[in-house]
């Protein structure tokens, strides 16, 4: 059987093998998790329990329930002063995964140019290739803690490009930025005509400033497809839920696609997302203290062991260099899992100028980073007696 | 709740070492924070939580609450009666309550002839006692925060982006 060659040029996962790798291992510290080890906090999963009791179990509108649209817009003026009509203005989508498919179907055209700064989330490259737009990846400076720079986004930008993609605080990285460096972002933006897709999922996780999401800064509204969950910031990743706030025009063109493929976000997940905006803020700001201290922990820690990094504003990870070693990020990864049985994301899992790096993941408990590092300081140990011979 | 209350609260073994990295304090500040806490009563002592159900402790085999009935007497308010009932080492908790009773006792003891013993012979006979009805515990499932039950192995795959 023939298969696209569209999808046969999407360059393969060169990481599922180590991941194979890492999945057949018994007693692995893993720091290589992209999602939070807290559980649903239970008052969001007991109103799901009690919707399918209740025989809750069909279709949605496609849009998604408008209690939960309204619910939505509630929160997004009080916590951030953003104000999206909920008929029109926001779509509720299974999971920022497929918000952020949907925007860029919406907006990509064959032979469009999409600025995607690196090191980046997987999907954003090969997205864009799907929906025939080519991906410009553009670098971000380690020494400025992996913050694009305004400059380059303007260097970057040809008549081809149609938008770009910036996600803050950022998976692999951690980085997020300021209101004062949004604003010099969003110059570039409105400059060139840019449509701005904004994958904000980690915003409650932004512990040395407040978070400003994209939308509010002057002019960007009419300009940006605003994309947040709740995987991240109510420990909600497998039931699949998200929502997507941008100008009616193109949440119309995405309700669009979203009709004829997803149809709607599961019901269940829907009422218990309810109920997480509803009654969840403790248990954000609880999770939130814990990973800030996390943080502490791991950042002063790397340094010791040789292993500098930028302290992350946001999200839970650590992106730091691993150069000390000698190793290339992908003999790195596989020489601690084998020798320490610890097991982190080599870098080039986010794009080329992910080399020389690792993502360090601290959703895990205090005790198995501990251990973690640990183990990695005598590999570290062991690595840089290995290099002087 | 002072962070740091927070984090040995969780955790007592937690190092003024591993609590200065978490805060971003020098572990001299933490260390001095901490014998002050000590020195005012707010951290009374460090415990393990243990799950007795596991543990077979036979000399706390059997749990009971005890609602103790008091007329308070001039001169002698709740707190005397409290502290005369508390004293024994029998009596692992007690609390004075709204309602239709006064003291909440918890009373441990090898078995129940034990603990019947105890409240028969010391607890009601008490100046000042009017009345207790004992009830005891069949089963514990969470105390003080604490789920008596051994945390399952997370079921997150080991990796993911």
């Amino acid at each position: 059987m023939r298969t696209s060659k569209l999808v046969e040029q999407i360059p393969p996962s060169g990481i599922r093998v180590f991941f194979d790798l890492v999945l057949g291992m018994k007693d692995v510290i893993s720091l290589g998790v992209g999602e939070p080890d807290f559980v649903t906090p239970w008052n969001v999963r007991e109103r799901a329990i009690f919707a399918l009791e209740e025989g809750y179990t069909s279709y949605t509108s496609n849009m998604g329930l408008i209690e939960l649209r309204r619910d939505i817009a509630k929160y997004l003026k009080h916590r951030h002063r953003l104000e999206y009509d909920p008929e029109t203005e926001i779509l509720i989508t299974v999971g920022v995964s497929e918000a952020f498919d949907l925007a860029l179907r919406a907006v990509v055209e064959r032979g469009d140019e999409v600025l995607v700064p690196e090191p980046c989330y997987v999907s954003y490259g090969p997205i864009t290739m799907l929906c025939g737009g080519k991906p410009v990846y553009i670098k971000t400076d380690p020494g400025a803690g992996f913050k694009i720079s305004p400059g380059v986004i303007e260097k970057s930008c040809t008549p081809k490009t149609k938008a770009i993609i910036l996600n803050y605080p950022n998976n692999p990285t951690g980085a997020s930025y300021s209101k004062q460096e949004l604003k010099a972002i969003a110059n570039v933006v409105a400059r060139r005509g840019l449509i701005m897709i904004s994958d904000e999922i980690y915003c409650d996780l932004t512990y040395d400033f407040e978070h400003t999401p994209f939308p509010a800064l002057p002019k960007m509204r009419e300009r940006t497809v605003y994309l947040n969950g709740f995987s991240k910031s109510f420990a909600m990743t497998g039931w699949r839920i998200g929502y997507s706030c941008g100008p009616a025009k193109v949440i119309a063109a995405m309700t669009k696609i979203h009709q004829y493929t997803m149809l709607c976000a599961p019901i269940m997940s829907q009422m218990a997302a309810q109920e997480a905006l509803k009654n969840g803020e403790r248990s954000v700001q609880e999770m939130k203290r814990e990973y800030k201290r996390r943080r502490e922990y791991i950042i002063s820690r790397l340094s010791e062991i040789g292993l500098a990094c930028h302290k992350p504003e946001g999200a839970f990870y650590a992106f730091p260099s691993i150069k000390k070693s000698g190793l290339s990020s992908m003999d790195f990864a596989r020489e601690l899992l084998k020798r320490e049985k610890v097991a982190v994301v080599p870098g080039t899992a986010f794009g080329a100028s992910g080399e020389g790096y690792i993502r360090i993941s601290y959703a895990s408990s205090l005790d198995k980073i501990k251990e973690a590092l640990a183990r990695m300081e005598r590999f570290m140990k062991l690595r840089s007696k290995a290099g002087r011979k | 709740m002072n962070e740091i209350l927070e984090i040995l609260e969780k955790d007592a073994r937690t190092t003024p070492e591993e609590i200065a990295r978490m805060l971003g304090m020098t572990p001299r500040t933490v260390k001095g924070e901490i014998r002050k806490l000590e020195k005012d009563g707010v951290i009374l002592k460090y415990k393990t939580v243990i799950n007795k159900e596991m543990a077979k402790d036979e000399s706390a085999d059997v749990r009971a609450l005890i609602e103790v009935k008091l007329t308070p007497q001039k001169n002698m308010g709740f707190d005397h009666l409290a502290e005369r009932i508390y004293r024994f080492p029998e009596v692992t908790s007690c609390y004075l309550m709204s309602g239709t009773y006064d003291l909440l006792v918890v009373v441990e003891g090898k078995n129940i002839h034990t603990v019947s013993n105890f409240v028969a012979e010391k607890l009601s006979p008490m100046e000042n006692v009017r009345g207790t009805v004992t009830h005891f515990i069949l089963k514990k499932y969470k105390e003080d925060g604490d789920i008596l039950k051994t945390p399952e192995r997370s079921k997150r795959p080991a990796i993911s982006l």
